[in-house]
C-alpha cells in the first residue's frame, strides 16, 4: 500500500509548489499516443468513406495502400505502447499505476468524486488539490481511455486477423471477437463507433486539461511536457 | 451392404469412369494425386452413406444451385446414383411412399447416415408455420437428426435464419444448430450456397466418413476461409483508391471497386470470387454489382445492400456509425463550449489574486 516516502511527497504537497508526477516515459507514451490515435482516426474514417476516386491506371496509384498501412502501423504503436505503459505502472512511481487501477471501493473516493462533480456543475467553489488525478479525471481516463483503447485494440486486431488470414497471430488471438459480435460487419460498425468515443474522449480530455489548468491554479497541460505539477497555493 | 463402388457398376459406371471421378474429387478437394488412391479405396470398401435432404422453411434455391453443379461426376454420383435417398424436390414419390423411405433408412442406417437441411423451422405457434407430412416440420426434424452420423446445414436459411428470420422474425424462424444440439453440423452458408462447394462437401464426408476442417463458426475451411475482398479481381482497383460513385459513372464502366456503393466483399466469408458461379462465367462483381454478403449472418438486418456502412437500429430511427458517433461528438463539443463560457463568465468576477484555500483530496493518497 502507501510507502513512508510517498506519504511525505503528498504531505509536502501542501507546502511545496511543485511535484514530480510524470515520468520521462509515461510523458513520451503520453504524445506518442496522441499522434498514433490521430492518425488512426483520420485513416480510419478514410477506411470507412474512401477520398474521391482516382483516374487512370490502377497500378499508378496506392492510395487506400497507404492509407490501410498508416492506420495499421499506427495501430500497433498504440498497442505496443499500451504494453509498455503496462510495464511501467509495474516498476514506475505511483502516479504511473493511477490510470489502471481507480479505487472503486473507497468511499471517501467517491465521495470526492461528487465534490468534483459540483465543482464541474459550478456548486463547489473549490476544487481539491491532487498531485495526479482527481476522482472525475481518473474515472473518466479508466472508462473512456483504459477501457476505450482496449476495446479499439481488441476489434482493431481481430479485423487485421482477417486480411492477414486463417491462423496468424491476429486471428489467433483475436478472431474470436467477430462471432462474438455476430459477423465482421459488426465488428467494423462497432470499431467505427469505438473511433467516435474516443473523438468524444479527445474533446473532453482537452478542455478539461486546459480549464483546470486555467481554474483550478494547479497546472495541467505543462505538466504533461515537464513531468512536474506545479501549485499556485 | 454395398459399398459405393458395387452401386456404381451396377449403374453401369466403367471402372475408368469411377477412377476418373477419384481423381477429379482428389484434385478439387485439394488433396493432390495421391490421395486418388484412397477415395478409391475408401469408396471399394466402405458400406455407402445414404443422405437424406429435408427442406424446412426456404425457398429451394440450395436445391436450385446443387443440381447445376459444374463438376458432372459428382454430381450425378451423389444426386441420381449413389446417396441422396430422400429429396422431396427431386423424388419421384410422393406422399406416403416418401415418408416410408424416410423411416426406412432411418431404421436400417441408424446412426450411419447424413441429414441435409435445407431452410429452417419456425418455432412460433408450436411449429405450425411449416408443415411437412401433416406435422410441424421442427419435430420431423428431431426426430430424422435423433439418429443422424452427420448434419449438414445448407444455406443461410439452415445456418443463420435467412429472410425468414430476418426482424421482426414473426415465425421465429431458428437456425437448424439451435435444435439439433447433439450432432456435429457442418455450415455451408449461402443464399445459396455455390453448387460446386455444396457437391465437394458432401463428397468429402461420403469419402472421408467426417466433416472438412471447420472454421470457428462451422464453415468448412477450405472454402470459407478467406473473405471475397481477399480474392476479388477489382482488388487493385480498391487499393489503388478507384471506386465506382455512382452506378453510371466512368468508375462503373471501367470496373473499378464497388467499395463506396456498398460492396460487403470486405467482411463476406466466400469462395464465389475464386469457384464463382454457373461453371465459372462469372459473379456478382464480375457482372458489376456489389457482393451483398448473402452467406454472412443476419444480412438482411444491416441496412441497404448499397450502402457501406451499417444500418443501426436503436431508439427507432435508422442511422449509421457517423451519424451516431458524430452526433456524441457533436453534443459533447457543444456541452464543452457552452461549459467554457459559463467558466469564463464566473471567473469574470473571481479576485485572481486571491488563493484558494488548501485542501487535499484524497489525503493526498490518490494516485499512489
Amino acid at each position: 500500500m502507501l510507502q513512508y516516502g510517498e506519504r511525505q511527497d503528498a504531505a509536502r504537497s501542501a507546502t511545496v509548489k511543485s511535484i514530480y508526477v510524470y515520468e520521462a516515459p509515461v510523458r513520451l507514451w503520453h504524445w506518442v499516443n496522441a499522434l498514433a490515435i490521430t492518425v488512426l482516426a483520420v485513416t480510419g474514417y478514410f477506411i470507412g468513406s474512401p477520398l474521391p476516386t482516382m483516374s487512370g491506371e490502377a497500378s499508378d496509384h496506392f492510395v487506400m495502400g497507404y492509407i490501410r498501412f498508416a492506420h495499421f502501423a499506427a495501430g500497433y504503436v498504440v498497442a505496443i505502447g499500451l504494453l509498455v505503459r503496462i510495464y511501467w505502472a509495474f516498476v514506475g512511481n505511483a502516479y504511473a499505476r493511477e490510470l489502471f487501477l481507480p479505487p472503486f471501493f473507497t468511499g471517501q473516493w467517491w465521495r470526492e468524486l461528487l465534490h468534483e462533480i459540483r465543482w464541474y456543475a459550478f456548486l463547489a467553489p473549490y476544487p481539491l488539490k491532487y498531485a495526479g488525478h482527481n476522482p472525475l479525471a481518473q474515472l473518466m481516463m479508466f472508462m473512456f481511455f483504459v477501457v476505450g483503447v482496449v476495446f479499439m485494440i481488441v476489434t482493431g486486431f481481430a479485423l487485421y486477423g482477417e486480411g492477414l488470414g486463417q491462423g496468424s497471430w491476429a486471428d489467433t488471438m483475436f478472431g474470436w471477437v467477430i462471432p462474438l459480435f455476430g459477423q465482421s460487419q459488426d465488428v467494423h460498425t462497432w470499431h467505427h463507433l469505438g473511433m467516435w468515443a474516443m473523438a468524444t474522449f479527445v474533446i473532453l480530455h482537452v478542455y478539461a486539461a486546459i480549464r483546470e489548468d486555467v481554474a483550478s491554479r494547479q497546472s495541467l497541460v505543462s505538466t504533461m511536457v515537464s513531468g512536474f505539477r506545479m501549485f499556485k497555493d | 451392404m454395398e459399398t459405393f463402388y458395387e452401386v456404381l457398376r451396377r449403374q453401369g459406371i466403367t471402372r475408368r469412369s469411377f477412377m476418373k471421378f477419384c481423381s477429379l474429387t482428389a484434385t478439387s478437394l485439394g488433396l493432390g494425386s495421391a490421395f486418388t488412391g484412397k477415395i478409391a479405396h475408401a469408396l471399394e470398401t466402405k458400406p455407402r452413406t445414404p443422405v437424406l435432404w429435408m427442406h424446412g422453411l426456404e425457398c429451394t434455391c440450395c436445391s436450385e444451385s446443387f443440381i447445376r453443379s459444374a463438376h458432372p461426376l459428382a454430381q450425378d454420383v451423389v444426386l441420381s446414383m449413389l446417396s441422396l435417398d430422400y429429396d422431396d424436390t427431386l423424388m419421384a414419390s410422393a406422399g406416403a411412399d416418401a415418408q416410408a423411405i424416410l423411416e426406412e433408412i432411418q431404421q436400417k442406417y441408424k446412426g450411419n447416415y447424413i441429414l441435409a437441411v435445407e431452410g429452417n423451422p419456425p418455432l412460433n405457434e408450436d411449429g405450425m408455420f411449416c408443415i411437412t407430412a401433416g406435422k410441424p416440420f421442427v419435430e420431423e426434424l428431431k426426430r430424422v437428426a435423433s439418429d443422424a452420423k452427420m448434419v449438414i446445414a445448407w444455406g443461410a436459411c439452415a445456418s443463420y435464419g435467412c429472410v425468414q428470420a430476418a426482424k421482426p422474425n414473426p415465425t421465429q424462424a431458428t437456425p437448424i444448430h439451435k435444435v439439433i444440439t447433439d450432432k456435429p453440423i457442418v455450415r455451408v452458408p449461402g443464399c445459396p450456397p455455390i453448387a460446386e462447394v455444396m457437391t465437394a462437401v458432401v463428397t468429402y464426408m461420403l469419402t472421408f466418413d467426417r466433416l472438412p476442417e471447420l472454421d470457428r463458426t462451422g464453415r468448412p475451411k477450405m472454402f470459407y476461409g478467406q473473405r471475397i475482398h481477399d480474392k476479388c479481381y477489382r482488388r487493385p482497383h480498391f487499393d489503388a483508391g478507384q471506386f465506382v460513385e455512382q452506378w453510371d459513372d466512368e468508375g462503373a464502366r471501367k470496373g473499378y471497386c464497388l467499395y463506396k456503393v456498398g460492396c460487403k466483399g470486405p467482411t463476406t466469408y466466400n469462395a464465389c470470387s475464386t469457384v464463382r458461379w454457373n461453371e465459372g462465367v462469372s459473379f456478382p462483381i464480375g457482372s458489376g454489382h456489389g457482393c451483398i454478403g448473402c452467406s454472412e449472418d443476419g444480412f438482411w438486418d444491416k441496412g441497404s445492400f448499397y450502402d457501406r456502412l451499417t444500418s443501426i437500429h436503436q431508439f427507432g430511427i435508422e442511422s449509421n456509425a457517423d451519424q451516431v458517433g458524430g452526433t456524441v461528438a457533436a453534443v459533447a463539443g457543444t456541452a464543452v463550449a457552452v461549459h467554457a463560457g459559463l467558466t469564463a463568465l464566473k471567473r469574470s468576477r473571481v479576485d485572481h489574486d486571491k488563493e484558494f484555500p488548501v485542501r487535499e483530496g484524497g489525503n493526498g493518497q490518490w494516485g499512489k
